[in-house]
């Protein structure tokens, strides 16, 4: 029963997404990164892995798995239907003192079943008024764990503005989801070396201008 | 058959003509390229000549569909276009409910009142009710930054976006003697003109184009391509008269009330763009850039024509 409602569910939310958003993918000038991937981008909103979803290629979707919050997305029967069934979520437990799991043990786990990952190197939305937060170390520890996973960076615009924090009605804007060139750990390379190359790359696909979607 | 039908379908055939003539010579243009050639300005008149088809197609369908089908057309449109202003604009979080009324009661609204024909409200709905409430949604959340700056972004986009844009259906509202069930017949002289206007005066500039007409605002613009434009618009709307109210020569005035409306309009609009730093409103279709790239020059020009036929030649 779960199962059969999923796909058209998944389905709704990606056509309400589109008609809210207009959303646009910009692939990078290489094209689009083919491959097994970890997409990671800036996260401010819980619609943000939607979009990045709704853009990817048909191909590279259907493998493609969103890294999620346990807590949020186990708190009540229809988050846990949103976010196991209809976006078959990779669930990792953020609270050290209690988890069963070390995430970066269950996201290599999926990666080495051939999935793609999306994941939000900020742990959690970001509600400042900066442009990004520092990144959690998870990202690296994934790379080291695996080193020759390609890393995709990808910067969501004006998600945030659609559906500011505590807000329920979504306003229309248009949004944009730009992908960056793939880039890999390098060998031996320092924890803040590596994370501070990540967050560059990212930044460097924000639009300069606040509202500009060019 | 009655003659609206028949004169709306000897204008179907007319444009249904042009386009594919036009895409006959896009297509020849491009078979002239040596191969492995591109020409970024035969791309760019191919893909215009396919939004156009698909323009066509469009507004063929609503009006098969009747005036609901035109008042669903026109409000897709002036949500798109809403979406697509506000996207640029510099809002805050407090004008999160002015937004969403914006976009879902305001918008809805003015639509709802064309189909109840109720011209009253219909003509003040946003210029009173709008302007006085979107600020008091906004100014209730107590957060004064920009707050001028911000109130005025939001009214402008309404004005642009759904006011002036819903003057096209209001067309089907006007009662004129002797033109009963023929009103569609005058969206489609607005459009025909307005979009005839921007591409004679493309063509035009680019054959004879000399000295630019506006440089800081419009850099491909020029005095040659809106003299020949203007002249050769007006001249193809009073050729037109037939499926007007008007006479050959009132419809050659329309036309070039239209086209001077739509001429300014398109600058005014350039330079909101300039102001926030964009090339294109959008990417809705593509070769055009965003729906208001296409539609400037339509919003502009829409309240001021029916304003004239609504006075000179409406019975209501």
């Amino acid at each position: 029963m779960r199962s059969v409602i999923a796909k058209p569910v998944a389905a709704a939310i990606v056509v309400f997404a589109r008609a809210i958003t207009a959303v646009r993918a910009i692939w990078p000038n290489d094209g689009i990164p083919e491959g097994q991937c970890v997409y990671f981008a800036n996260h401010s909103s819980h619609g943000d892995f939607i979009l990045v979803w709704a853009v990817l290629p048909p191909r590279l979707r259907r493998r493609t798995r969103p890294v999620a919050g346990a807590e949020y997305w186990l708190k009540s029967s229809i988050n846990r239907f949103i976010g196991r069934d209809v976006f078959d979520a990779v669930l990792i437990e953020r609270d050290r003192e209690k988890r069963a799991r070390d995430p970066i043990e269950v996201m290599a786990e999926v990666v080495d079943s051939g999935s793609s990952l999306i994941l939000f190197p900020e742990g959690t939305r970001n509600q400042t008024d900066a442009q990004l937060l520092p990144f959690k170390s998870g990202l690296f520890h994934l790379a080291s764990s695996r080193p020759d996973l390609q890393l995709v960076p990808v910067w969501i615009n004006n998600l945030n503005r659609v559906m500011p924090k505590g807000e329920i009605v979504p306003i229309p804007l248009i949004c944009t989801v730009t992908f960056g060139n793939a880039m890999r750990i390098e060998a031996g390379e320092s924890k803040e070396n590596f994370l501070d190359r990540a967050r560059t790359a990212l930044l460097d696909l924000s639009p300069k201008h606040p509202g500009g979607n060019e | 058959m009655n003659a609206a039908n028949s004169d709306l379908w000897t204008l179907v055939l007319g444009i249904f003509t042009l386009l594919v003539v036009s895409s006959a010579i896009g297509y020849l243009l491009q078979q002239r390229l040596p191969t492995g050639k591109s020409n970024a300005a035969i791309e760019n008149l191919n893909a215009r000549i396919k939004a156009w088809w698909i323009m066509v197609i469009l507004i063929g369908l609503a009006f098969l569909a009747g005036r609901i089908g035109v008042l669903l057309l026109f409000g897709f449109c002036s949500f798109a276009a809403l979406r697509e202003f506000i996207t640029l604009t510099d809002t805050k979080r407090a004008d999160h409910w002015a937004l969403a009324a914006a976009f879902f009661v305001v918008l809805p609204l003015q639509y709802w009142l064309l189909w109840e024909r109720q011209y009253g409200i219909f003509s003040i709905f946003i210029p009173v009710y709008a302007f006085l409430l979107m600020p008091i949604i906004s100014v209730l959340r107590g957060d004064t930054e920009r707050f001028l700056i911000r109130i005025a972004e939001v009214q402008w986009a309404l004005m642009i976006c759904v006011f002036c844009a819903s003057h096209v259906p209001a067309l089907l509202t006007l009662t004129i003697p002797g033109y009963e069930g023929r009103n569609v017949l005058l969206i489609a002289f607005l459009v025909i003109i307005v979009q005839l206007s921007d591409v004679l005066q493309y063509v035009w500039g680019k054959l004879f184009g000399r000295t630019k007409i506006a440089p800081s605002l419009s850099p491909s613009k020029t005095v040659e391509g809106f003299v020949g434009g203007v002249a050769s618009a007006t001249l193809i709307g009073a050729a037109l008269w037939w499926i007007t109210p008007f006479t050959p020569f009132q419809a050659g005035v329309m036309a070039f009330v239209i086209t001077m409306m739509g001429f300014l309009g398109g600058l005014v609009m350039s330079a909101i763009k300039r102001d926030r730093g964009v090339k294109d409103w959008g990417h809705l279709i593509e070769g055009h850039g965003g729906l208001i790239d296409r539609l400037d020059s339509v919003i502009f020009s829409a309240p001021i024509f029916f304003h004239i036929v609504r006075y000179w030649w409406s019975a209501t």
